[in-house]
């Protein structure tokens, strides 16, 4: 194999460190669709664009002169009520309603938001500069930019206090009793409309945080919004609902895969190979599901 | 088959007049007539599994960029080296003769037809296993991961696009192009019709119904129902094949994310236009896309820079508030026009339960 991340060995230690350090992010917008799948039984496909909007919020306050890492702070508090927003207008009319239709609604408001985000902030491909510099590992073999540490330590501490939010408080326990039994939760006094509207709050605030690091530690475009959707859909496929550690360790394989597809394949198919993994992820799932005459339901 | 009735008889031959007259009639609107045919085919195709077979599939993409890819480079390949071709981009080094022209695109139609029905044939036994939103979202990335591919190989002129031959210069007449294209997706447009049309009247319409309401009884009254999924997906392929290859002739340029594996236009319209006409009818689709495509061509031109806005929020209303469509709501207020028969004191005495 003359492939160049096979003879260096170092590049091997680089790509891994890169694909753990993205796949923790990756996570932390898996858990919100998760979130959102388990609870309200829909499948956001304006997942990403939530992301990226998230990340533009961050990039306008760098323009403005503040450190855009404030912005995992500022991004999803206004996240959550834009997500809020899309409750009330949208979602509320697709919740209990076939999947397929909710799918669409969100295509439809991902095309919107894309379009919207390149009126608002231009075609160009832009990055937020947290100007953390760079840590040099191994003989300055391996490097790696700050902001992705920064990041990957952001969204733990986030998704710790998220999984502490939702068993220690009201609010938490009542979306976890609607995602359970929404009915049961109706009759024993859960105001679920509420709750829908809360989730999808949070799952928006989620992508904000996400957005906001992704400003930081990667690029931003109005239209690379569906990839983040797609790694989140096969993150939480592949680790099932409500499986947090699950959702942590697929999220870190697949940035591993990512990262390794990046030196292997090339960088032009790196989307491409994420698309494939989705397809080839589901396929495997069929044919194993197919041998217990089941199937993915 | 039953007989065809005598009104029908004069629909359908009003309707193919009209179609012959149409580029006469309308002589400036040759190129969006050809759109209007291509995204009938489109969307009437998309319906037989939509539809028909309850698998909402947002992939039909893929085979449409196929043929236009397969298309292209067989007219291409057939006469010069493909890899010149694409190299050189737009100039013309090498020009087809009038002959080699149209035997190329026939050729090439043929086979564009042909290799996108047999990948969905290779392909459908796996994705089909897949269920529900697990099918729509499983064939949302093969289109998109098809077109993200096909952008990196070389031969087919990966990120900077392909240039289709052009009309050959030899024939003089400037009405020429645009009377072959939309004649030869005319004659795809009608082919398409009288088979959806055969297949609405057959028992294959039937158990694809059947797989649409309740898979898991129909496998168990004796229906194999993977064999008949696969075909159907490959009758759609099969004519995705041929409208992407007529487009791209027409367009003349392929890019491999905006023309060709359009999954943001033309993979989300087949879907939006059989919505919007009413699924799983015979006329919905044809109507929806004729709508459709008034409506874009309308409304594009004076919302210049947000007709995708426009789309998006299209798309959210009619998913929320019409998702039967034009047909579904014409079935519901004048059921007895679609041979329904209802029992009045029936209908009233039933409670409706919530």
């Amino acid at each position: 194999m003359d492939f160049l991340i096979f003879q260096v060995p170092m590049l091997m230690v680089q790509a891994s460190l890169d694909g753990i350090l993205l796949g923790i992010l990756f996570a932390l917008i898996a858990y919100g669709m998760a979130l959102q799948w388990g609870v309200m039984n829909i499948i956001n496909i304006a997942q990403g664009d939530l992301v990226i909007l998230g990340g533009y919020i961050a990039y306008t306050m760098y323009l403005a002169g503040i450190h855009p890492a404030w912005g995992v702070i500022v991004s999803p508090i206004i996240m959550y009520f834009v997500g809020w927003a899309l409750y009330k207008l949208v979602i509320n009319k697709v919740v209990d309603r076939d999947l397929f239709i909710s799918i669409l609604a969100t295509f439809g408001i991902a095309i919107v938001f894309q379009q919207l985000m390149n009126f608002i902030f231009g075609a160009d491909v832009v990055v937020a500069q947290s100007e953390y510099g760079t840590t040099m590992l191994f003989d300055n073999s391996v490097t790696l930019p700050n902001s992705k540490i920064f990041s990957a330590f952001v969204s733990l501490a986030y998704a710790v206090a998220l999984v502490i939010y939702m068993k220690k408080s009201k609010l938490g326990r009542a979306i976890r009793a609607t995602a359970q039994n929404a009915r049961a939760a109706k009759i024993l006094g859960v105001d679920t409309e509420k709750v829908y509207a809360a989730t999808f709050g949070i799952n928006a605030a989620l992508c904000g945080i996400a957005g906001a690091l992704i400003s930081i530690t990667l690029t931003l475009h109005p239209y690379v919004g569906l990839p983040y959707t797609v790694r989140s859909f096969m993150i939480v496929i592949v680790a099932g609902l409500g499986n947090l550690p699950a959702v942590a360790v697929s999220g870190m394989g697949l940035g591993l895969f990512e990262e390794f597809a990046d030196y292997i394949l090339g960088t032009e198919f790196r989307i491409g190979a994420v698309f494939m993994l989705l397809v080839f992820i589901l396929v495997y799932r069929r044919f194993k599901l197919s041998k217990k005459r089941e199937y993915l339901k | 088959m039953e007989k065809v009735k005598q009104k029908d008889l004069i629909l359908y031959s009003g309707l193919i007049i009209l179609g012959l007259a149409a580029p006469y009639l309308f002589s400036a609107f040759k190129v969006q007539l050809t759109y209007l045919c291509v995204l009938i085919v489109l969307a009437m195709t998309w319906n037989l599994q939509g539809g028909e077979m309850g698998y909402n599939s947002f992939g039909n993409i893929l085979f449409y960029g196929l043929g236009m890819y397969l298309t292209a480079s067989v007219q291409v390949g057939m006469f010069f080296p493909l890899a010149e071709w694409t190299e050189s981009g737009g100039e013309k080094t090498f020009v087809h003769t009038t002959a080699q022209y149209f035997q190329g695109i026939g050729v090439g139609l043929l086979v564009a037809a042909i290799i996108p029905a047999l990948v969905a044939g290779a392909i459908g036994y796996a994705i089909l296993g897949l269920r529900g939103h697990y099918f729509a979202i499983c064939t949302l990335g093969l289109g998109i991961a098809a077109g993200e591919i096909a952008g990196g190989i070389e031969i087919i002129g990966a990120g900077q696009g392909f240039t289709t031959p052009p009309f050959p210069a030899e024939i003089v007449d400037p009405e020429a192009r645009g009377k072959f294209f939309y004649f030869t997706s005319f004659i795809v447009l009608v082919l398409a019709f009288i088979f959806v049309k055969y297949i609405y009247g057959s028992r294959f319409r039937l158990i694809l119904n059947a797989i649409r309401d309740n898979e898991d009884k129909a496998e168990a009254m004796g229906i194999q129902t993977m064999k008949y999924k696969i075909v159907g997906w490959m009758v759609s392929a099969f004519f995705c094949g041929l409208a992407g290859g007529i487009m791209g002739g027409l367009i003349g340029y392929i890019d491999s994310t905006d023309v060709a594996f359009d999954g943001r236009e033309m993979g989300v319209f087949m879907v939006l236009m059989a919505i919007l006409g009413g699924k799983g009818t015979l006329w919905g689709p044809i109507i929806g896309a004729t709508l459709f495509h008034f409506f874009k061509e309308g409304l594009w031109t004076f919302i210049l820079g947000w007709q995708y806005v426009a789309l998006g929020v299209l798309i959210v209303v009619i998913v929320i508030y019409f998702p039967e469509g034009l047909m579904g709501w014409l079935r519901e207020k004048y059921p007895e026009r679609f041979g329904e028969v209802i029992d009045e004191k029936d209908r009233k005495s039933q409670v409706e339960l919530k």
